[in-house]
């Protein structure tokens, strides 16, 4: 049976299927104005395109500075060249998604958000670039510290029951994506890259696998 | 390596959430939000029955899928420090 808060919050999930996309929102001044001069035709735009370019720069520069202790074999000179590929990529997908832009933000707040998912993207998949990306399988079954002195017997037995879920209530795949993704702590950009793959497409890999996971305790409990 | 206990990493959040994509197309008004002070109810702006988000002063489905998603987590915390410095 549902709680009334997951009652809720499955309302809220249904209509955000069933329903259309919202009607914009009025602009403020300052993104009415970036709308409309990004919105004229290639070459009159040119110059709001240069300004916006300088602001992502500035937020990808940001971004990769909170990461600075990640990428330490990066010199100053390649971390900046990460950011201006990170603030054109963003360029590029800004002016490709200008028609869905709602006004439900500030522009500057919604450009920041793919300034920073490309800069992030970026520097995840350097910090793993020339690491091997071992899937381990079998690294379940080690997992907890099994006969760990330290470990409660409650927590434990759900050890236990977690390992024994996976290994019997997930697919191949979905326990692959889980080891690697929650066990080993690779970034799902990272693993998406490898596998040939989306990032929404391993986190609701990750999502179905959680989800039975966690069926799989409850029918233990009921037992 | 996070600090976060196993089992919750392996088990995730309780309760529906939303995908990546849809968490990346909300966030910038839900930081937004956040900052302000106000709730961030705009995770799921099509919802008519938010009582429980409206209780929680979040979108719960946001809310669960920033707990069960490291990257989209990182993310959120990004533009969080950026707006809240700027």
């Amino acid at each position: 049976m549902l709680t009334p808060e997951r009652e809720a919050t499955v309302g809220c999930m249904q209509r955000l299927h069933e329903t259309a996309v919202p009607a914009r929102a009025p602009l403020d001044a300052d993104s009415r104005a970036w709308v409309a001069e990004l919105g004229l035709p290639p070459g009159r735009r040119d110059d709001a395109a240069a300004r916006l370019h300088a602001h992502l720069l500035r937020v990808a520069r940001f971004e990769l500075g909170r990461r600075r202790g990640a990428l330490p074999s990066l010199s100053r000179g390649e971390l900046d060249d990460l950011a201006v590929q990170a603030a054109d990529d963003a360029l590029v997908a800004i002016l490709r998604k200008l028609p869905t832009y709602r006004g439900a933000s500030r522009f500057t707040t919604w450009a920041a958000k793919f300034a920073i998912l490309e800069a992030a993207v970026k520097a995840r998949r350097r910090v793993w670039h020339d690491r091997e990306l071992t899937l381990e399988p079998e690294a379940w079954e080690h997992f907890g510290g099994a006969g760990s002195a330290t470990r409660d017997l409650e927590q434990a037995e759900q050890l236990d029951a977690i390992r024994d879920g996976i290994r019997t209530a997930l697919t191949p795949h979905q326990r692959e994506i889980l080891v690697a993704a929650a066990l080993n702590e690779i970034p799902i950009d990272v693993l998406a890259e490898r596998l040939g793959t989306t990032r929404g497409a391993i986190y609701k890999t990750l999502h179905d696998a959680r989800r039975n996971l966690r069926a799989h305790l409850a029918k233990m409990e009921a037992a | 390596m996070s600090d976060r206990p196993i089992a919750e990493r392996l088990l995730g959040p309780d309760g529906p959430e939303l995908g990546c994509d849809e968490c990346f197309e909300f966030l910038d008004r839900y930081v937004e939000a956040e900052v302000a002070g106000e709730p961030a109810l705009h995770g799921c702006p099509r919802c008519v029955s938010p009582e429980a988000c409206e209780q929680a002063g979040a979108c719960l489905g946001m809310r669960a899928h920033l707990e069960g998603c490291p990257a989209c987590a990182e993310e959120h915390a990004s533009l969080t420090a950026l707006l809240a410095g700027s």
